[in-house]
């Protein structure tokens, strides 16, 4: 395939897709190793209510109050769970089962009750996104890519995916000492002086962040298998953390890169005349990559003694 | 019209769903207890979840072989069978790798759910607009529920039911403490299996009317609501069970009555509002029987330090126990005690006293370690061991005025 075409049509989803996969795959690996993987499974379904009340109180669909909403839904849903753990005393599992199915309703029914018929906003695009219609527009080719009048038609979600692929992944760096003493021994970490409460929340805070910024890009579903399935299956590979991040993210990239394609050019190869879902098939390709680790991955088995 | 809509006068369909809705919300409360007392209650998500790429291939399957393709017994098989499919690969990402359960859910709802969308927008690029009612599944759709459709629900709701009273006795013991159940010989993965399937039932019997990303909320929150007001299961089993089913009626009935109320959604605020309340007003566990609790607690302390100081002839600085004594006719406003004030602070001094005798004597061990200060000695020692203790201390040698 020739530059022409795929610089405007292929390259800046591949890119977003990549870049979304990442940011919430680095810190996914901490949020599996602390038992918290469906802290991101919460977040991504309580960003509805959060976009459609944004949506309700500005009227329009724009980008930043969007992504206000979302990000502020998501602090709410994480300061309710708290709440009804501590004041009803309940495992913190059901807890959140009990508070993001009620926000995500909450959210259905506002987006049956205001009048969205004008505008594009609706379930099954927070669910799949449409990472497919992220093209460049004003791209001929390879050599746009140093052509700045060209280059401020990119579409918007890919700067600012970028932007928050860059601050995720310094913000680990940053605290990776921290991070990885309070996740693998918690009473350690305490007596070392660290705030560990501080930490935990951030590390909710930055995957909020992520996920807001990737559901803007690429609906939920993809933004829940990053969360989990990359890092899970890289946990399958090595028991050093270092290594596991690092295969951890190119496990989400290659998910990415390889859902994009399957979904864009598989069914073309099969003989079928549309493609499918890009945001399905890369979560099905990180499911299958965790499939193979979990069956062949060298770290696979539980080591010691099972603690329930 | 919410009127007409509750005694469901509504019409035909409205009267169908509403029904199918209480059942549903009953088989599931109840089913779902038991996942909340084992704590997996979110293993419920990855289940729900899993069954989007089975309806998706029963339809194409049923297409395949030239039928309708939107045959909901069929989809509903094919739902059933992907979510048993999710559900192995669950057990066995948990039991065969180092993955945590709480990774392999995410893991599963994911990966499952993204498959589904794949085959649904396969399913929309195959013809015109035979996939309609496919999406449904996601959010539930009553509008064209069929009277084969409400049999369908109410017959598994029955189901479900039935197998729940015939099992509740070994799911309750294996919730509570497996390894005993392991020790009495009953087998314990079988039985969180049965438990499992009966959740699936639920799930598979409820995506017509709630959807399957909501009807985890369905499994959850009657089973969570019902847990403030009684500790014991079977009562918990039971409320659940009808919070559910409360929930199912109002909101189909509530979703009837206006236009714009979609019927899943309307049912999980409905069953959040009951949350709600019993997290605010439940007695033992609620939030307002904590804060009076609390509050009868601190008056139980300022008492008691203002009685010992009036006992000691100390004057009373803090004015919330000033109040306190004043309010219980204990004390003046200036602070000086009444009658009853001086023969209950004496009261306390020799309470104390006695408590001082009791802690100090090594074959009161036991009872010792019961003094918090807010004890009375009466609830622990019987009369003849106060006295006994009284003869230690010496008479009473006049209060201070």
């Amino acid at each position: 395939m020739s530059g022409a075409e795929f610089v405007p049509l292929s390259l800046p989803p591949l890119l977003i897709g990549a870049l979304a996969a990442i940011a919430c795959a680095l810190p996914g690996n901490f949020l599996v190793l602390r038992r918290q993987a469906l802290v991101g499974d919460a977040i991504s379904h309580v960003v509805l209510p959060g976009i459609v009340v944004a949506f309700l109180i500005t009227g329009t669909v724009s980008t930043w109050p969007m992504l206000l909403g979302a990000g502020g839904a998501a602090l709410v849903a994480v300061a309710l769970i708290e709440l009804v753990r501590r004041l009803g005393r309940i495992e913190p599992g059901a807890a959140m089962g009990v508070i993001f199915t009620a926000m995500f309703a909450a959210g259905v029914l506002l987006l049956e009750q205001s009048d969205t018929s004008s505008v594009h906003l609706d379930v099954e695009h927070a669910l799949y996104g449409n990472l497919e219609s992220l093209i460049w527009l004003d791209a001929s080719g390879w050599s746009s890519l140093w052509d700045l009048s060209a280059l401020a038609g990119l579409p918007p979600e890919l700067p600012r995916i970028a932007i928050t692929a860059l601050v995720v992944g310094g913000l680990t760096w940053l605290f990776w000492r921290p991070l990885k003493i309070s996740t693998f021994d918690e009473g350690f970490a305490r007596t070392l002086g660290l705030p560990t409460g501080l930490i935990g929340l951030g590390l909710v805070a930055v995957s909020a962040v992520a996920a807001v910024a990737a559901f803007d890009a690429v609906g939920s579903i993809i933004v829940i298998a990053m969360f989990i399935c990359p890092p899970a299956a890289a946990r399958m590979m090595t028991n050093r953390l270092e290594v596991q991040v690092l295969w951890s993210v190119v496990f989400a990239a290659l998910s990415a890169v390889l859902g994009y394609v399957l979904a864009g050019y598989g069914p073309l190869w099969l003989g079928f005349a549309d493609a499918v879902s890009a945001a399905g098939m890369i979560a099905t390709v990180s499911g299958i990559i965790l499939a193979l680790c979990a069956g062949f991955g060298p770290c696979r088995r539980r080591v010691g003694v099972m603690t329930q | 019209m919410l009127w007409d809509a509750l005694t469901l006068q509504l019409g035909y369909n409205a009267t169908l769903v509403a029904i199918g809705a209480m059942l549903l919300g009953v088989s599931a409360g109840a089913a779902g207890t038991f996942l909340f007392l084992r704590k997996r209650a979110l293993v419920s998500d990855a289940v729900s979840h899993a069954t989007l790429p089975g309806v998706a291939i029963a339809f194409l399957v049923m297409v395949a072989l030239g039928g309708d393709g939107r045959w909901l017994p069929g989809l509903l098989i094919g739902s059933a069978l992907s979510a048993w499919a999710g559900l192995w690969v669950l057990e066995r990402l948990v039991a065969r790798t180092r993955l945590t359960e709480d990774s392999a859910i995410g893991a599963v709802l994911s990966v499952f759910f993204g498959f589904g969308i794949v085959l649904l927008t396969v399913i929309q690029t195959l013809g015109s607009g035979r996939q309609a009612g496919l999406e449904g599944f996601l959010l539930g759709s009553t509008a064209g529920m069929l009277m084969q459709d409400a049999i369908l629900i109410a017959a598994g709701g029955a189901v479900t039911v039935l197998a729940l009273v015939l099992i509740r006795r070994p799911m309750t013991l294996v919730a509570f403490d497996p390894d005993y159940a392991t020790a009495r010989g009953l087998p314990v993965a079988r039985i969180d299996m049965a438990m499992m399937l009966l959740v699936m039932g639920v799930t598979v019997v409820g995506l017509k009317i709630v959807g399957l990303i909501l009807i985890v909320a369905l499994l959850i929150i009657p089973a969570v609501t019902a847990r403030f007001w009684s500790e014991r299961s079977d009562r918990v089993v039971l409320l659940a069970g009808l919070l559910g089913g409360v929930a199912g009626y109002v909101g189909a009935a509530l979703s009837a009555s206006a236009p714009n109320l979609p019927t899943g959604p309307i049912i999980v605020l409905v069953s959040f509002s009951l949350f709600v309340l019993s997290l605010l007003f439940a007695p033992g566990r609620g939030v307002l029987a904590a804060v009076l609790r609390q509050m009868a607690f601190r008056r139980d302390v300022h008492i008691r330090q203002g009685l010992l100081a009036l006992a000691q002839g100390q004057p009373i600085y803090e004015p919330l126990t000033l109040r306190l004594l004043r309010r219980a006719g204990l004390a003046r406003a200036d602070g000086v005690a009444t009658d009853a004030g001086r023969a209950r602070a004496a009261k306390a001094l020799r309470d104390e006293a006695r408590w001082q005798v009791l802690r100090a004597d090594q074959a009161h061990e036991t009872v010792a370690a019961l003094y918090d200060g807010l004890r009375k000695i009466e609830t622990v020692l019987t009369p003849d061991q106060i006295a006994e203790i009284d003869r230690r201390i010496g008479g009473p040698r006049g209060v201070p005025t």
